[in-house]
């Protein structure tokens, strides 16, 4: 091996392992705030016993997951059924890999270890794992995986309602795979990368791709919300009715790797709305986060990415108190008659606009992200109050066709 | 660039060993006391009824299969994007049509009643 490449190593390393803390603090800070947040909405205390404000409550349940009883079922296939809550957990946290979450930051050091050699590596060092050429493609393969785990859990379990919970998971989640799928596509066309540096990059040299492309930000958004499990689109689990669907077995820290992954997909599905639409670390306003990277440059942006993925866990936690849940129907119908042929179409009109804003030399700038903007404001107009009737915005999505 | 994936794998690495050892972990420190009661399937307290292992709705079968066509029409759109620019006229006039012939098959299975839950 080469200094330059064990330099690389080393500090994939040290990505790798601040990452994956920070990921796993995140995700009990993120059950946390969605306790104290559901608490405060439903005007009650919520946990805040353990700690201050009750902060180290989930690390408490950590401990008490690691100390229960595992209760395998008689029937139940053991293999999968062991394997099932790792197979969700890989997924979601795999795909933090290739989301940058900061300005490059740069790195110079050049020192030699006894037996391991001398370590080289100058120059800017991208603030994410692994800055993949295929970015945005890796993110759809690793992210159609995490369907495997939910489904084994409910079919291995042998019981009815995990069968039911797994089988409304596999059949929503691949649904609303597609729609994820055509919903970024519009931001492939306008950022002509599937790597998200230069999405992000393209952003910062335009406008924010959540005024360029707001109709494909709200549907990628609520497939997003489809694809996590979460609110209104909870079927698999379902409380009332499948008693948590497909993890109703589960116990222990079985059942706290189900409820990790769940947040993990909140947390990567924040940072991937807030990469795509939001500009992901660009600073408003300024382009001095472009330039020449410092250490000072990567602190603040990696500050205002922070902030823009708490909006959107936010807002997470904001759409499971305001919405009820759908019924199974009216979400396949959702997700197969209304989103799919709004987004082929969106993007065959997104298309002729960018075609015809090149033909008259709007290819970036203000006007062109006003242009697109204007677009977008018209379809959003045209969806959701004429051909949507205001069905979905008043909640009443039911309709009986014909039979 | 192979060198690119090679933090993919470590970090790919690293997860399946925290989650193997999660495992372990919780498999060492929890107690066993299994009973004939705890070890049956739960059905909100009723004597479980029936097999589990039955069969479902072919429901199922027909919306794996409608994702199959649909997403493969996402692979192929993928690369058109991000090449849109570059394309021009001619490339959108293509693709243009593709979704149209795919959209006739999403039409007919609409009608067939492919879509309805009921």
């Amino acid at each position: 091996m080469t200094p330059e490449l064990k330099g690389f190593v080393l500090l994939s390393l040290i990505k790798i392992v601040v990452v994956f803390s920070v990921m796993m603090v995140g995700v009990m800070m993120v059950i946390w705030m969605e306790r104290r947040v559901s608490a405060w909405k439903q005007d009650r205390l919520g946990p805040n016993r353990v700690g201050p404000q009750g902060l180290l409550q989930s690390v408490a349940d950590g401990i008490k997951n690691f100390a229960k009883e595992d209760v395998i079922p008689e029937q139940a296939n053991k293999l999968l059924f062991v394997v099932a809550p790792a197979l969700s957990f890989i997924p979601a946290m795999l795909t933090f890999a290739v989301i940058p979450v900061a300005a490059p930051l740069p790195v110079d050091f050049d020192f030699t270890v006894p037996i391991l050699g001398q370590f080289v590596h100058s120059g800017p060092m991208p603030m994410m794992i692994a800055d993949l050429p295929i970015g945005m493609l890796f993110i759809v393969a690793v992210g159609s995986l995490s369907v495997y785990g939910i489904v084994l859990a409910g079919w291995s379990s042998a019981n009815k309602y995990s069968l039911l919970g797994g089988l409304r998971a596999s059949a929503q989640m691949v649904s609303y795979e597609v729609a994820l799928g055509f919903s970024f596509v519009g931001v492939l066309m306008l950022a002509g990368n599937v790597t998200l540096p230069e999405i992000v990059a393209h952003q910062q040299d335009s406008v924010w791709f959540v005024f360029a492309l707001t109709l494909g930000f709200i549907l990628f958004f609520v497939s997003n919300l489809a694809e996590t499990n979460r609110l209104p689109f909870d079927l698999p689990e379902t409380e009332s009715e499948l008693v948590t669907g497909f993890h109703t077995e589960y116990s222990s820290m079985k059942f706290a790797m189900f409820f990790m992954a769940e947040y993990t997909h909140i947390i990567t599905g924040s940072a991937l709305v807030a990469t795509l639409f939001l500009g992901g670390w660009d600073i408003p306003f300024t382009s001095w986060d472009s330039g020449d990277p410092t250490v000072l440059k990567s602190l603040l942006t990696l500050a205002f990415f922070a902030m823009k993925t708490l909006f959107f866990i936010y807002v997470f936690i904001w759409i499971r108190w305001t919405l009820p849940r759908f019924r199974f129907d009216q979400l396949m119908q959702l997700g197969w008659k209304f989103m799919l042929p709004v987004l082929l179409a969106y993007i065959l009109i997104l298309g002729a606009t960018v075609l015809v804003l090149d033909s008259i030399g709007w290819s970036s700038g203000l006007p062109y992200g006003a242009a697109l903007f204007v677009m977008n404001a018209v379809l959003v107009y045209i969806v959701f109050f004429i051909l949507d009737n205001n069905r979905l915005l008043l909640g009443r999505t039911h309709r009986k066709v014909g039979t | 660039m192979i060198q690119e994936y090679i933090p993919i794998l470590l970090f790919l690495g690293f997860i399946v060993a925290n989650a193997i050892g999660m495992l372990v972990f919780s498999h060492i420190l929890s107690p066993r006391r299994p009973t004939k009661i705890k070890a049956s399937p739960y059905e909100s307290g009723m004597p479980p009824l029936g097999s589990t292992r039955e069969r479902f709705s072919v429901k199922f079968y027909l919306i794996a299969m409608l994702f199959i066509v649909f997403d493969i029409e996402v692979v192929f759109l993928i690369p058109w994007g991000v090449q849109f620019r570059k394309l021009g006229l001619t490339g959108f006039v293509a693709m243009a049509i593709f979704i149209l012939v795919l959209e006739v098959g999403h039409a007919y299975a609409w009608k067939r009643g492919a879509l309805e839950w009921d």
